[in-house]
């Protein structure tokens, strides 16, 4: 790590009057929990309505050059069908490299403009994603970064509810579809999309408009703050990659269980990069997988403990893992050899140099809540 | 009478006699958020001083245990395996970790009393 200042998003002030601890993430300072802490944070997320300041995320539009189509210019960083999104769709996608690695994960989102993307992108990534998109599409298209923009997630069964009383038909939006709604009078983007497996909106409304609207939100009787931790332990729980952990440039889409995101017209035309071995991989089987892990007893399997076979031969690493407050115990995910990736199979984790039986579970742990 | 000392770890000690029961304290359970799980030692096994004999994991993340004094482990507080959340709700009764036998119990002067600890959990704000 680096020295630089950690920046602060627009709802830093309100962050620490709401009690909040603070802590480095990303290169920003953000709200890890409040006052009532990750375990209820979560709970009443999956029960109400959870509020989640996630300014930190990158931004930008990609607007391509007269004659230039964006949809075709973004498919060649990625394998996910967006010339085939309608208008206002958005498509859950993946930036690769040459090799099929994966970059980062991303949000594209087709607007009523043929020449311009909304992109969002993990906060980690963001320098890199967009130097990345702007050299390869340099001539062809720019992209103009929205740091000057906040984003806002409204996560929960209640989410819908809640924001309709401040966007006039924003609960009509479908899931994965975006638009442009007037929220208390200030013009906002909101996406019916999220990373906690419940039904939710993300809010990409002005800096400057940020911390009245979160106050609004949080005035209301569903809405409560909640924190990184909470959002971490609601995404595992989901089954949802957390990039850097989950997925990296050493993973490829087919072994991370994302295949689904690689587009029918995609695989039939390649064209991506890394294709030859995404393609090849998706027509032979990945050596790994990744997959769910549920130990057995209540000791959390964190990051990097070792997954054994039978035999005690490793076969391979937990990505993810921490309690899960809705399943009431722990949960984890991580790669294992595909001959051991079948739901049912026997494991045993290595935490702290002491065997723990587990099971190889399906994905998501807690059965999506998400609005059709 | 019993006295109570404290380790610049964050762990109690409380002494009967030759026995002493071990826990972390309310600043520790609170820095660390909500306990769902504690590993804890096998009754036989021989502590010296600042050896970690146990694990107590956040949702946030794992912590390590130390012994504040040498001693020998007679009894461990098998509530905690159910019901890790009693060292939130009661981190200096219900939800203590440990009893050691001491090896010496006048170890324990060497550590902090309750006024020398509150001044540490001062200086550390």
């Amino acid at each position: 790590m680096t020295d630089t200042p950690l920046q602060r998003t627009p709802l830093f002030d309100l962050h620490v009057e709401l009690g909040a601890k603070m802590v480095p993430f990303a290169g920003y300072e953000m709200p890890v929990q409040y006052p009532a802490g990750v375990l209820k944070e979560h709970l009443h997320t999956r029960a109400e309505a959870g509020l989640f300041d996630v300014s930190h995320m990158g931004q930008a539009w990609l607007e391509a050059a007269p004659g230039e189509d964006a949809a075709a210019l973004i498919e060649t960083l990625l394998p996910g069908d967006i010339a085939g999104l309608a208008p206002g769709r958005i498509r859950y996608s993946l930036l690769l490299n040459d090799d099929g690695g994966i970059l980062d994960d991303l949000m594209v989102t087709r607007t009523p403009d043929p020449a311009r993307l909304f992109l969002v992108v993990n906060a980690a990534c963001k320098d890199a994603d967009f130097a990345h998109i702007a050299a390869k599409l340099a001539g062809r298209a720019r992209l103009v970064r929205l740091d000057d923009r906040a984003l806002i997630a409204l996560q929960g069964p209640k989410a819908a509810a809640v924001l309709a009383r401040h966007a006039f038909g924003a609960d009509d939006l479908a899931f994965m579809e975006s638009g442009t709604f007037a929220v208390d009078r200030v013009e906002c983007m909101i996406s019916r999309s999220g990373y906690t497996g419940e039904d939710g909106f993300e809010i990409s409304v002005p800096a400057e408009e940020a911390e009245d609207l979160a106050r609004r939100l949080l005035a209301e009787p569903e809405v409560a703050p909640i924190g990184l931790g909470a959002r971490d332990s609601l995404r595992l729980e989901a089954g949802l990659c957390l990039y850097g952990h989950d997925i990296d440039t050493a993973t490829t889409p087919v072994e991370a269980g994302l295949s689904w995101t690689i587009g029918k017209r995609r695989r039939a035309e390649g064209g991506f990069p890394g294709a030859g071995r995404i393609l090849k991989q998706l027509a032979e089987g990945p050596a790994r997988k990744r997959v769910g892990i549920r130990p057995e007893g209540r000791a959390p399997a964190r990051e990097g403990t070792p997954v054994l076979a039978a035999d005690g031969r490793e076969i391979g690493r937990v990505t993810s893992g921490g309690f899960g407050p809705s399943v009431g115990g722990p949960v984890a995910m991580g790669f294992v050899e595909s001959g051991f990736a079948a739901s049912g199979t026997a494991v045993t984790l290595l935490i702290r140099d002491k065997a723990h039986p587990a099971t190889i579970v399906a994905l998501p742990f807690v059965a999506p809540n998400f609005h059709r | 009478m019993s006295t109570i000392r404290f380790t610049e770890d964050h762990e109690w000690i409380r002494v009967d006699g030759n026995t002493a029961t071990i826990g972390i304290t309310d600043f520790a359970q609170k820095t660390l958020g909500d306990i769902v799980f504690v590993e804890l030692p096998e009754v036989g096994r021989k502590l010296a001083a600042g050896d970690a004999f146990g694990t107590v994991e956040s949702v946030k993340a794992a912590s390590e245990v130390f012994a504040p004094v040498a001693g020998e482990v007679v009894e461990v507080n098998e509530e905690l395996t159910g019901e890790p959340e009693l060292v939130n709700e009661d981190p200096t009764g219900e939800g203590w970790f440990i009893k050691l036998k001491l090896a010496d119990a006048s170890a324990v002067n060497a550590l902090m009393d309750q006024a020398a600890y509150d001044k540490h959990i001062k200086d550390q704000n």
